[in-house]
């Protein structure tokens, strides 16, 4: 055993260690004047001074700007950290240190034998004034989480040998034993357990435990999603499966030809261009970001990527969209809950999780948003989606015959996600200070990467036939799912493994990363291998399809399981319940009209929701792949709020996709029918913005809901799935996938409490000609701007009262055919060159959009409220200013395009409300004229970026 | 025909744009895995212009590059040096500068092994994807940048501060400098993006045919891929194109 250090030379500054003295202040702390991060590599080895030496110098320290040192001494001469508060934290046993392949491939690359194991700390040596307990809160809000990590407090590291696993099969008595208490343990419904007593009843004896672990995954929420094929009574009508009767329902009427495959494989796919077709998929990875923010949004990140991937025959990856909601960073700690990650280190945590994972596995991340409400703040939401392109002709599931291969690829598989299991290598150090019950995992992202890689030149091969992602439920719903209409074999003693002492059932329920399931046909099997073993990646047969419909397993040449599939997947009964749906009341808005709404205007600017979004764009690659064609971030200093963005994904062709989302669960305060058509709106207009039409758009569906056994909260979410199928069906734009996450909520001193209603519709919209793609910046003094849509006094869930404390009850409604005839309209004159520039009128209302527009142009404009077409009277100011009323634009064209344009949007609300000046300032009049905004777009930009500029 | 290599290992990821980069300059591309190379089934020799694309090699662990350089100078080491000697080019875009740097073929091939620049974390502590200017050093040997005189190209990277001994930086070939939009190499962050010590961006070896930068020029080969077309309208080719069309035209006048 031998640790060697590395560490910066003393004279460089340490940017790791100023962004935690940052992180400190932020805590209140200001007595710290300097971090610095030491980097400790552990190696389980015996090796001399003169290896240690050379490891140093040639592959962990670099010789130019950090010092190594080592257990026998160092030859930069004694480390001296007096003078410093030093904190070292690790990794908890079971957790997969991250680095620890890499570094043993280059000690091997060295030819230096007999190094089994590495494992990474670091030391944080911190200068300045402390207390012990504001160093506890340095440690336990900064530095350590203890879900995967702890402090060393011993400098001796040790590495346990795992215990063998001695099998044995294990039985449950659920024939005479104590039902509640299984029932409860597995997490099923009495109705659920109902039917499996009975299952095993007619078959005359007790399941394994494997067999009910793969029947309570099977069924749960997660895979089958129960909720939403479920039967619902609201308001004496009865709604009979959820899903089929709103969203898929739309989907089936509109019947477009393009949709290729809908509802039925891991992402929805559409046909691209005749040659290439799209899949789309938006996953949440809610509670293990909440747990551990970093990992958990990393495995979010890396799962949904493998849901393209494991589509068809196989997409390649081309674009990510994240959306995140947290609770306000500046919430004060005393409101935190106790045990609750402050949603600031929540943030900061999921950012850099997804960043990492997506930057390194190279898929350029275009498109998301960030909210905030205090109702997150223990139920953080992590949305990651993931555009993929593949060929039309393996764009549909692929099918196995019996006799195909199983195969097992990608990473290794161990405890990750098996709860309830204690670690036999607990014991990372004598001195833990925190045991994990469950593992979670980091992620490797590295692993992943290989595998696409690979992955895809096996699918242009053309050498297995069907694929599909292991993710959440592991090889149980991969394989389980995949064998439905043939039946398998699996021998789980084949299955690679991270570490010994796995049991049978663990192997089959582990919900380890980087995972993948093919179905190979046997001579293709030894072709496949190889190419794997090439570069690499792992890839193991583990069974074989066969013609039986049963799931059987084994262990050993023991059957520890063995089901038939017409149990597995259709003895499920159907979830039944009652909802209701009665519309809330908030106080009307009884404040006075403020004489000057420039204030209002820079408040709303600065606030969490609205403000620039800088700070999470730059940090993720969105370049990389070398195909976006408008970024997310657009103007004349690139740090503009673009509407949606655009990639080329086929080099040399120049059709483009847009990618937009709508989300706002402020609405859905008010009425969540309203919230969904208004997101769905919102996602529409962003392709509209930017130059797209609604040919051919195609959305996905994302629930985060409270308890749906409460029958408000289900009520809610039918009425919400209602308004995504009549939206669905006016705009011509079908869903064609979608997920949920159920229950939501947390107990905090007694009382509940439920994320609000909260939908995210993202949208993909298929472009013929990218070089007609506009931007959102006003691009030249003197061009006219346009508002086209009518704005009615709606600013219930607004940004406007939001920021007075308030919520109101006049929600922003949608006619969805108007609505229609006004993108097709605008989408027509931008297409024929008349729009220099175009920007969705949403939270903030027409005062932040054209304010946005102004700034990031570096125009000024001036406005008058007077010329607003309005769709009710509305006999104030700032309600027309920051209204939300939805189908609207803010457009400018050049004077020479006047009349061709309105003649295009003959028809619609539409009228000329200013002129954009190269005087850098905002004017808005009001209706009698009188100035009512006044400020230069610096200050107005400065409000809006300084909120993030972290 | 000039037949280029872009090497790939895992965690390469930049690899598919710099072969398009490539085949737009006239240039036959072959992407292949390092294993191939170290287990001989392709050979360096085969071809005139090496590329290392950008990427986290090995995910960054340890350093950025720091693994990837290691393999390539344990065991690929003799046959660069030997492609190099043959007359051939070598390209490293961002991971591909850190990999070059780490295992000693820049600033100088001939070197002992002894390292004396590297690519550290950025000032900033984040990892930043934004668009830079540069200004090419008119100076430099370098053949990649003939007739060059400023780009504007993305930087996507959170180790890209270039660092040298203070006493060798006079003797190393600049080729490429962060700049304002005035051209102004002076104006520090966010310009410099990563603090790099004399706004280096980039830099090549004596006979300027290995030429590394962090920016990535193959993510501006089309007019549509400037941050702002849509305001000042797209031209047929992007910034980065001219050193691709240098590097396959360098080899098909020699």
């Amino acid at each position: 055993m031998h640790s060697l250090e590395v560490r910066l030379k003393g004279h460089l500054p340490d940017a790791r260690g100023q962004g935690l003295v940052k992180d400190i202040q932020d805590l209140g702390i200001a007595t710290v004047s300097d971090v610095r991060v030491v980097d400790i590599y552990w190696l389980d080895a015996e090796l001399s001074p003169e290896t240690l030496d050379m490891l140093g110098r040639n592959l962990l320290a670099d010789p130019v700007t950090q010092i190594y040192s080592y257990r026998q001494g160092t030859p930069a001469g004694p480390v001296d950290e007096s003078g410093y508060h030093t904190v070292e934290v690790a990794y908890n046993a079971g957790v997969t240190d991250p680095v620890e392949d890499s570094v043993l491939k280059a000690i091997r690359d060295l030819k230096v034998e007999g190094v089994n194991t590495v494992r990474t700390s670091k030391r944080y040596l911190i200068e300045g004034q402390l207390t012990d307990e504001q160093l506890e809160i340095i440690c336990s809000r900064l530095l350590v989480n203890p879900i995967i990590q702890h402090v060393v407090e011993r400098e001796q590291m040790s590495f346990p040998e795992n215990p063998k696993y001695h099998f044995r099969l294990e039985t449950v008595d659920i024939l005479t034993s104590d039902r509640a208490v299984l029932q409860k343990q597995f997490g099923f419904t009495a109705d659920e357990f109902q039917a499996i007593v009975d299952y095993y009843r007619k078959q005359g004896r007790n399941p394994t435990d494997v067999e009910l672990e793969t029947l309570a995954q099977t069924w749960s929420e997660h895979c089958v999603h129960k909720t939403f094929r479920g039967r619902f009574t609201l308001g004496g009508r009865v709604v009979d499966n959820l899903l089929k009767s709103t969203v898929m329902k739309a989907t089936r009427e509109l019947n477009r030809p393009w949709c290729l495959s809908v509802f039925v494989d891991n992402a929805g796919v559409i046909d691209f261009d005749g040659q290439w077709a799209l899949c789309f998929k938006v996953e949440t990875h809610n509670h293990p970001s909440a747990v551990e923010p970093y990992g958990g949004a990393a495995t979010g990140i890396g799962g949904v990527i493998r849901d393209p991937l494991g589509t068809g025959l196989g997409a390649k990856p081309i674009a990510n969209t994240d959306v995140f909601c947290f609770g306000p960073p500046d919430l004060p700690y005393d409101r935190l809950p106790q045990g609750v990650l402050h949603p600031r280190r929540m943030f900061k945590g999921v950012r850099s999780g997804v960043a990492d994972y997506a930057n390194r596995l190279g898929i350029p991340t275009l498109n998301g948003a960030v909210l905030f409400d205090e109702r997150y703040v223990a139920n953080p939401l992590v949305y990651c989606g993931t555009l993929g392109l593949l060929p039309v002709e393996i764009a549909r599931l692929g099918k196995q015959k019996p006799g195909d291969k199983v195969v097992l690829i990608g990473g290794r598989t161990g405890r990750d996600g098996v709860h309830g299991v204690t670690f036999a290598s607990e014991q990372l150090t004598e001195v833990s200070t925190a045991t994990s019950s469950s593992s979670v995992q980091i992620g490797n992202p590295i692993v992943e990467k290989k595998m696409i890689d690979v992955l895809l030149q096996a699918r242009d091969r053309g050498l297995y036939v069907r694929i599909t992602d292991c993710g959440g439920g592991g090889l149980s719903s991969a394989v389980g799912e995949m064998a439905e209409e043939t039946g398998v074999r699996v021998d789980l003693e084949k299955v690679p493994l991270k570490y010994a002492g796995l049991s049978y059932a663990e192997i089959w329920i582990s919900e380890s990363q980087e995972r993948m399931i093919l179905a190979v046909p046997p001579e293709q099997t030894g072709e496949l291998l190889a190419l794997f073993v090439g570069e690499d990646v792992e890839a193991s047969v583990i069974g074989e399809f066969t013609d039986d419909r049963r799931l059987r397993l084994f262990y050993g040449g023991e059957t520890v399981c063995d089901l038939e599939m017409e149990f597995l997947h259709g003895g499920i009964p159907q979830l039944r319940r009652e909802a209701v749906w009665e519309p809330p009341h908030h106080p009307e808005p009884d404040f006075a009209e403020p004489s000057d709404l420039g204030e209002s205007l820079l408040r709303i600017l600065g606030s969490w929701n609205v403000c620039s979004k800088e700070w999470v764009v730059r940090q993720y690659d969105h370049e990389v792949q070398g195909s976006s064609v408008l970024k997310p971030l657009v103007g004349k200093h690139n740090d503009g709020p673009g509407d949606a963005a655009i990639i080329q994904p086929v080099p040399g062709s120049p059709k483009g996709v847009i990618i937009a989302n709508g989300i706002n669960p402020g609405y859905a305060d008010v009425d969540p029918y309203w919230m969904a058509a208004s997101v769905i709106d919102e996602a529409l207009r962003q392709i509209i913005a930017v130059g797209g039409n609604l040919n051919r758009v195609a959305l996905l569906d994302n629930f985060c809901w409270g308890d749906v056994n409460r029958p408000d909260m289900l009520g809610a979410l039918i009425r919400t799935a209602q308004a995504c199928y009549d939206m669905s069906v006016v705009y011509g734009t079908p869903f064609i996938s979608g997920k949920d996450s159920l229950n939501n909520e947390f107990e905090h001193e007694g009382k509940t409490i439920s994320i609000p209603h909260t939908l995210l519709v993202s949208a993909i919209g298929v472009m013929d000609d990218v070089s007609r793609a506009i931007s959102m910046d006003f691009k030249k003094a003197g061009d006219f701007i346009y508002i086209a849509g009518s704005t009615r006094c709606e600013l219930g869930g607004s940004e406007y009262l939001k920021t007075r404390g308030l919520v109101g009850n006049s929600v922003p409604k949608v006619e969805p055919q108007q609505s229609k005839n006004l993108m097709e309209r605008l989408s027509t004159a931008t297409g024929k060159g008349l729009v220099r520039a175009c920007h969705d009128c949403s939270e903030g209302g027409i005062g932040v959009a054209v304010a946005e527009m102004a700034f990031a142009g570096g125009l000024g404009a001036s406005i008058s409220l007077k010329e607003v077409p309005l769709g009710e009277p509305i006999d104030r100011d700032d309600f027309i200013l920051f209204s939300e009323s939805n189908s609207r634009f803010i457009v400018e064209v050049s004077p020479d395009n006047k009349d061709r344009f309105e003649k295009e949007m003959a028809g619609c609300p539409l009228a000329m409300i200013g002129r954009v000046s190269s005087e850098t300032r905002l004017e808005v009049h009001g209706r009698k004229g009188a100035s009512v905004v006044s400020i230069s777009i610096d200050e107005l930009k400065e409000a809006w970026q300084k909120p993030l500029r972290w | 025909m000039v037949k280029t290599i872009v090497l790939r290992a895992p965690g390469t990821n930049c690899d598919a744009e710099t072969v398009f980069a490539f085949e737009q300059a006239g240039s036959e591309v072959d992407l292949v895995h390092v294993n191939r190379i170290i287990s001989h089934e392709r050979k360096l020799a085969d071809y005139q212009i090496l590329v290392i694309p950008g990427g986290f090699t090995y995910g960054d662990d340890i350093a950025a590059g720091k693994v990837l350089a290691n393999e390539l100078r344990l065991k690929l080491g003799e046959d660069i040096r030997r492609f190099f000697e043959a007359g051939g080019l070598i390209l490293g875009i961002c991971n591909g500068f850190q990999v070059l740097v780490k295992a000693g073929f820049l600033p100088d091939p001939r070197s002992d092994g002894h390292l004396q620049v590297t690519l550290a974390a950025n000032d900033s502590g984040k990892f930043e994807c934004r668009w830079v200017n540069l200004a090419v050093n008119k100076e430099s040997p370098c053949v990649f940048t003939n007739g060059m005189e400023s780009m504007y190209v993305p930087v996507a990277h959170g180790e890209g501060k270039f660092v040298a001994a203070p006493e060798i930086l006079p003797d190393i070939n600049v080729v490429v400098r962060y700049t304002d939009e005035q051209g102004d190499a002076g104006a520090g962050y966010p310009h410099n993006p990563n603090g790099s010590v004399g706004n280096i961006a980039g830099i090549c070896d004596s006979s300027g045919r290995i030429f590394a930068l962090m920016p990535h020029p193959e993510r501006h080969i089309r007019g549509t891929q400037h941050p702002q077309w849509t305001r000042l309208g797209a031209k047929q080719y992007g910034d980065g194109f001219p050193i691709f069309r240098n590097a396959v035209r360098w080899v098909q006048q020699s």
